[in-house]
């Protein structure tokens, strides 16, 4: 009830209160006036469910004085001539107001309880943050300083190759942690809330190849295939954040799709959507778990080492920012496909031929 | 020959260290400084051929060092930083840096931007004539070549790449382009820019999607890579 404003459940009561008022009024020709008081107190229950304390103290109050006047006799006077009545209308308003308490009570208890819940939840959500992070963190970092040790003190007793392979192993940490980093840095900047799309004139073409580049120059152990209409327009956009979403998911693709699979990369313009996909042919995605995996740190029941279950979080991050939405669906030949489909404005002039 | 000398200005002892072993194993003599202010002196004194500037100095910022440099100093300026903001690179770009490499850069690539500036700077190495793998560019004939066939271009598409190759190696900034080719009124006009750079690229490189002449600085500018 805390969407509606104190000031709005107040009227709302008081509607409430009058409409039942009105009807009882209508009737009080056929039932005694002591039933009224119960079907009055029935409705400043209803109140008491539905909103906060101030609108029910309100509504008893009000009841109470509205029972008074229009249906103890005298009517149309505050008076109340028989002691029985004054008792009555005591017992009335003390009655309205415990259950306005009451509700209250409970109102702060249901609070504590869910403020409770929240924090074993952000502990918990910390926690699988913490172990993931301190795993992702230390992996390559306890591989440098292992590498660099042996380099450093059992140098006699090293074989070139072995000295060669120690620091393919060093750069290919290093590559793995500043990309740890650079996924930290971007959920930060999307939890901050202050992350802006710049939209600028961009080639789709330029970018997804670009970005395909940069991924080829890990040793990507799969053929990447790049599918792009010719006549693919310009798409103003924020290519940084772009770029982000596609090489995230390129990089996941990397990490998942077994050595010689296929990723396919395609994009194009229907209308103001832009639509890029990134489909594989390796083993998708358990149906139970598609729908969990953009959440922040989630991971695959069985995933393998590698991944801190950020990748796919700053792609729907970012892919929001943008105002577009990503989806994932299993490919009925085996495989996953992602779709990333984003509002665009778009420009044709492809070809400016006498200038 | 002398060996070329290279000013490193950066507070970091390590990337210091680094780029010491690096260069001086490329045979290059190195010049290194911790602060703005020695760096400016050392600059003043030596007159390297080259500078490789810190944005984040502990005394005075990387921009401001680099204003002050360009009142006197006209080598090269390479920046290194770990700001990846595109704002920070432009503005250090405005401010007359020639290039920028964000940390962690990789070795070979800042070894082969600092080639390709070093020799653009070489007094009487500067031809009217520049080519750059299967392209030849005449500055005075106005003519480009590739795999000696001349090649159609446009007015535009040649002032476009008449201005990359008078710049080898420099990025230049998007709006930099627009204004030199275009014109100020057109500084917003990126579209013109992103038509004219594919349709170029269709023409001098071998494969138009994998560029190799004229490269992608992304959300910065252009790069004319030259032979490096």
């Amino acid at each position: 009830m805390n969407t509606i404003s104190t000031y709005r459940q107040c009227l709302y009561s008081l509607l409430i209160v009058g409409v039942v008022a009105v009807v009882c009024y209508g009737v009080s020709a056929y039932i005694g006036y002591h039933v009224i008081a119960f079907i009055l107190l029935l409705a400043v229950s209803l109140i008491a469910v539905l909103f906060d304390i101030l609108p029910v103290l309100l509504s008893a109050f009000v009841s109470a004085l509205v029972w008074d006047f229009f249906f103890i006799p005298p009517h149309f006077t505050f008076q109340v001539k028989s002691g029985e009545d004054a008792i009555f209308l005591m017992i009335y308003f003390v009655v309205a107001i415990t259950g306005a308490i009451l509700t209250y009570k409970i109102r702060k208890v249901e609070k504590t309880v869910r403020e409770k819940e929240e924090k074993v939840n952000t502990i918990r959500l910390y926690n699988t943050l913490l172990n993931s992070l301190s795993h992702e963190l230390r992996t390559p970092i306890a591989t440098i300083i292992a590498a660099t040790d042996n380099l450093q003190h059992s140098n006699a007793g090293l074989t070139d190759a072995s000295k060669q392979e120690l620091v393919d192993e060093i750069a290919k940490a290093s590559f793995r942690l500043n990309e740890q980093v650079d996924n930290l840095l971007n959920m930060s900047r999307l939890e901050s809330g202050i992350i802006q799309p710049r939209n600028d004139w961009c080639d789709i073409n330029e970018l997804v190849y670009d970005v395909v580049r940069r991924i080829e120059e890990n040793k990507v152990q799969q053929q990447i295939i790049i599918n792009i209409a010719p006549d693919i327009p310009l798409a103003k956009i924020d290519k940084g954040m772009l770029e982000q979403v596609l090489f995230n998911l390129l990089s996941n693709a990397t990490i998942y799709v077994p050595d010689g699979g296929n990723i396919v990369v395609s994009a194009s313009c229907e209308r103001d959507i832009l639509k890029l996909v990134v489909e594989d042919n390796g083993s998708g995605f358990p149906a139970e778990e598609i729908d969990k995996v953009f959440d922040k740190f989630y991971r695959l029941k069985n995933a393998n080492a590698g991944g801190t279950g950020l990748g796919l979080s700053i792609v729907r991050g970012f892919t929001e920012a943008l105002g577009g939405i990503v989806s994932l669906q299993n490919v009925p030949a085996g495989g996953a496909r992602f779709t990333i489909e984003l509002p665009v404005e778009l420009s044709y002039i492809k070809n400016i031929k006498n200038e | 020959m002398n060996k070329p000398t290279i000013l490193v200005i950066d507070d970091e002892v390590q990337i210091r260290k680094l780029l010491q072993i690096t260069l001086e194993n490329s045979e290059y003599n190195v010049l290194l400084a911790a602060t703005a202010k020695d760096g400016l002196v050392a600059a003043a004194n030596h007159k390297p051929d080259l500078i490789l500037l810190d944005l984040g100095l502990p005394d005075k910022s990387g921009q401001e060092v680099l204003k002050v440099l360009r009142e006197w100093f006209a080598q090269p300026v390479i920046i290194l930083s770990v700001q990846s903001g595109e704002d920070d690179i432009v503005l250090a770009l405005d401010n007359g840096a020639n290039d920028y490499l964000v940390k962690p850069y990789r070795t070979g690539e800042l070894l082969a931007r600092i080639r390709s500036l070093i020799r653009r700077s070489v007094p009487g190495e500067s031809s009217p004539v520049i080519t750059v793998g299967q392209i030849t560019i005449d500055l005075v004939l106005r003519v480009v070549k590739k795999d000696c066939e001349v090649l159609k271009l446009t007015a535009t598409e040649y002032s476009l790449l008449a201005l990359f190759a008078k710049n080898e190696g420099r990025v230049l900034t998007h709006h930099y382009l627009l204004r030199e080719v275009w014109g100020e009124s057109y500084v917003a006009q990126s579209q013109y820019l992103r038509v004219f750079i594919a349709q170029l690229r269709k023409k001098i490189e071998n494969d138009p999607n994998r560029p190799a002449i004229i490269v992608t600085e992304s959300r910065i500018g252009y790069r004319f890579k030259g032979n490096e």
